[in-house]
């Protein structure tokens, strides 16, 4: 059933979808409307869920990471400075290994206060050890909650579903519903190997050595780095993980894509444009404009930013001649994340070919500037035709 | 309070394994033992970095007998909440859920998380041990950390500040229960636990707790402390119900009695209070005695 939503209630209609059974929030802009929806389907009785005002996002995940351990599906949502202020929860989650899935809705993040959009609230969560989806549209921000679920449970690695603040968040846009019957059929009830329980009692998060160590049975048990190596290991292999859950997905609701890469024209392109969420459903208009004018240019949307599909991003883009970073946040000091990851994934699986294309980065969109797409078209047209430019440029500077 | 326990009536069932990692004469590690026998096998812990997660041990052994999670500092009481949500949804209304947090990450860092889970009025009981201070991190100032007593970083003249009154702060959030232990009267603290137990929503202790490292004692002289505390009607200990506070135990009788036992005693038994001058000693006993007079005349 195709309907008209927000991508905020796109969000809600999933995670009801999934049946989610603890929900935890505090409001901030602009996910606010997104924990509204759950609140009213609860509280008419759509769905049947615990919903909890907690007084902090703190509080927010501390209620997530001990429902999961307790064996509930849960979920949360927050934006900018709510996600900073749950940051230590946000590493506790992974490292206990709950597979908890949160919407963030992307805003900037302070000082000084702002409330408009832009990616740096999430991409400064990228080294927690959580997943990260981003979504472009509407239809994908529902999926990716339903798939998202599947995803966490199947690894026990918590998933972040990120989506643009107002861009995506507060506009409307047709999407296909997908039907209870089907979402069941995907993912399964939560059933944990263990769940926290006086049945089977257990001390979980000890404080565990940076050695191995040997329990009362005599049975060697991983020290601190074999925890945490295994997290890495598993975050990894989770990338095939997201391939199986786009294949099950599509086999189940007929709609499907590349799991990692949501490709435009990029085919028989020279130049790529790479970027995360909306800007490169933007980007394609632009890469229209330049293909009039005979630029062999298309846009690749990165869908999943950790783990970091390497091998597909270095796959799609051996023999192109240049690819061009739109990023919505930045490593202060440096670059863009994504522009350094890309580097590097292309240097680790291209440089022995010998032919690395080049990497241009740009800035756009801080704090909710508005990104033009004639600026688009021309900062991409630039940054084919020269090659002096190093570092991120920013577009829409006025200084 | 109904039944009075004694060390008989005790249940025989430990729920704590000997062998912890406490210091030796901790405080904690009686009033952790027979709290947990209140409680019973029926019941989910959490519990924060202190010095309880060093009592419960190192992974992969455990101390503990009861399921606990472990959290981080300031989410205890936002953790317990998510535990009985997850309870909740699994049709489970018999299992207790009991945080057990120190005094730091009580009156202070956990503060925010505690208020907001009382003022949900989620179903749980909640317990402060205060050994007034960051003992687990070697002895540092924390928000219940008496007036003139040396820490690591109030290392000469003394802590200039009050102590927090946790207790009150939790009585104005309109709980059911809110009661004081000290870990130098177990048998009240048991039978409080128990007593507690058919009340609704978020349930409040505050247990006051000898630490032979951080107050400067040796191990041995911790439930003598411990009793000096309440004599000299320093520590009180009370329930409050539905907003009305009753004295209990050893306070009860220092009611009848009328006779505190003077609080120089106390202070001189540990040497923390040692730059404590004989003024200010003087200066906290009147404090002490006005604080008695209200109960005196409230008891008639």
């Amino acid at each position: 059933m195709h309907i008209i939503e927000n991508g905020n209630v796109a969000a809600a209609m999933g995670i009801r979808l999934c049946r989610a059974t603890v929900i935890a929030a505090y409001p901030i802009t602009p996910q606010t409307p997104l924990t509204e929806k759950l609140s009213e389907y609860i509280d008419s009785g759509q769905m049947k869920a615990e919903y909890i005002p907690v007084e902090s996002e703190h509080s927010a995940m501390a209620v997530c990471i001990a429902a999961a351990s307790a064996g509930a599906r849960v979920s949360t949502a927050t934006s900018a400075n709510g996600l900073l202020y749950m940051h230590e929860q946000v590493q506790w989650a992974s490292g206990a290994r709950l597979p908890i899935v949160m919407c963030v809705v992307n805003r900037a993040v302070g000082a000084p206060w702002n409330i408009w959009n832009d990616q740096q609230d999430s991409v400064s969560q990228r080294d927690t050890g959580w997943m990260q989806l981003y979504c472009a549209d509407h239809q994908q921000i529902i999926d990716t909650v339903i798939k998202a679920y599947w995803i966490a449970e199947k690894s026990s690695i918590p998933v972040m579903v990120c989506y643009d603040g107002y861009i995506l968040s507060h506009t409307y846009m047709p999407f296909d519903l997908p039907e209870q019957e089907k979402v069941d059929l995907f993912l399964p009830p939560f059933r944990p190997d263990y769940v926290l329980s006086p049945a089977e009692p257990a001390n979980l998060n000890t404080v565990t050595l940076p050695d191995t160590r040997v329990d009362i049975h005599g049975e060697l048990a991983h020290g601190y780095m074999e925890i945490r190596y295994l997290l890495q290991e598993d975050l990894r292999n989770s990338l095939e993980l997201i391939g199986q859950a786009e294949q099950r997905f599509s086999e189940i609701f007929g709609r499907g894509t590349d799991p990692y890469l949501e490709d435009y024209l990029c085919a028989d392109a020279e130049y790529v444009a790479l970027g995360m969420g909306s800007i490169t459903y933007q980007l394609r208009v632009s890469v229209d404009a330049l293909r009039a004018e005979g630029i062999k240019v298309g846009v690749m949307g990165l869908r999943v930013y950790r783990p970091f599909p390497d091998e597909a991003v270095a796959a799609a883009l051996q023999g192109k001649k240049g690819v061009i970073v739109f990023e919505k946040a930045l490593s202060y000091g440096y670059e863009g994340a994504l522009a350094s990851d890309l580097k590097a994934a292309l240097y680790d699986r291209l440089a022995a070919t010998g032919a690395l294309p080049r990497v241009r980065g740009f800035i756009a969109g801080i704090g909710g500037r508005d990104i033009r797409t004639a600026e688009l078209t021309s900062s991409l047209r630039s940054a084919i035709q020269e090659t002096t430019h190093t570092g991120p440029l920013w577009i829409g500077l006025n200084l | 309070m109904s039944a009075k326990s004694t060390i008989l009536s005790l249940p025989r069932e430990e729920y704590v394994h000997p062998g912890t990692r406490a210091c030796s004469g901790c405080g904690l590690a009686i009033a952790y033992r027979v709290g947990l026998k209140a409680l019973g096998e029926d019941t989910m812990l959490i519990v924060p970095p202190s010095c309880l997660t060093v009592l419960q041990g190192l992974f992969p052994v455990a101390a503990t007998k009861l399921p606990c999670l472990n959290v981080t500092f300031a989410s205890t009481a936002a953790a317990a909440t998510g535990i009985i949500a997850a309870l909740k949804t699994q049709g489970n209304d018999h299992t207790t859920v009991a945080a057990w947090a120190g005094d730091g990450g009580t009156s202070d860092i956990g503060l925010q998380a505690l208020s907001g889970a009382a003022e949900r009025g989620d179903n749980f009981i909640y317990f402060c041990y205060d050994n007034e201070g960051y003992m687990n991190t070697g002895v540092q100032r924390s928000g219940t950390t008496p007036a003139g007593a040396i820490t690591a970083n109030t290392p000469f003249r003394g802590k200039p500040q009050q102590k927090k009154d946790v207790p009150a702060i939790m009585a104005a959030h309109h709980l059911s229960y809110v009661a004081t232990c000290s870990a130098a009267y177990p048998l009240d603290l048991y039978d409080k636990v128990k007593n507690c137990l058919d009340y609704p929503g978020a349930k409040y202790f505050h247990i006051h707790i000898p630490c032979p490292p951080g107050w400067g004692y040796e191990p041995r002289h911790g439930i003598k402390i411990g009793r000096l505390a309440v004599e000299t009607g320093y520590f009180d200990l009370y329930e409050i119900i539905n907003g009305k506070l009753t004295l209990t135990a050893a306070s009860e009788k220092l009611l009848e009695k009328r006779k505190l036992v003077p609080v120089r005693e106390y202070f001189r038994a540990q040497s923390r209070f040692k730059v404590l001058t004989d003024e200010q000693i003087e200066e906290i006993q009147k404090q002490i005695n006005e604080k008695w007079e209200g109960y005196y005349s409230t008891a008639g």
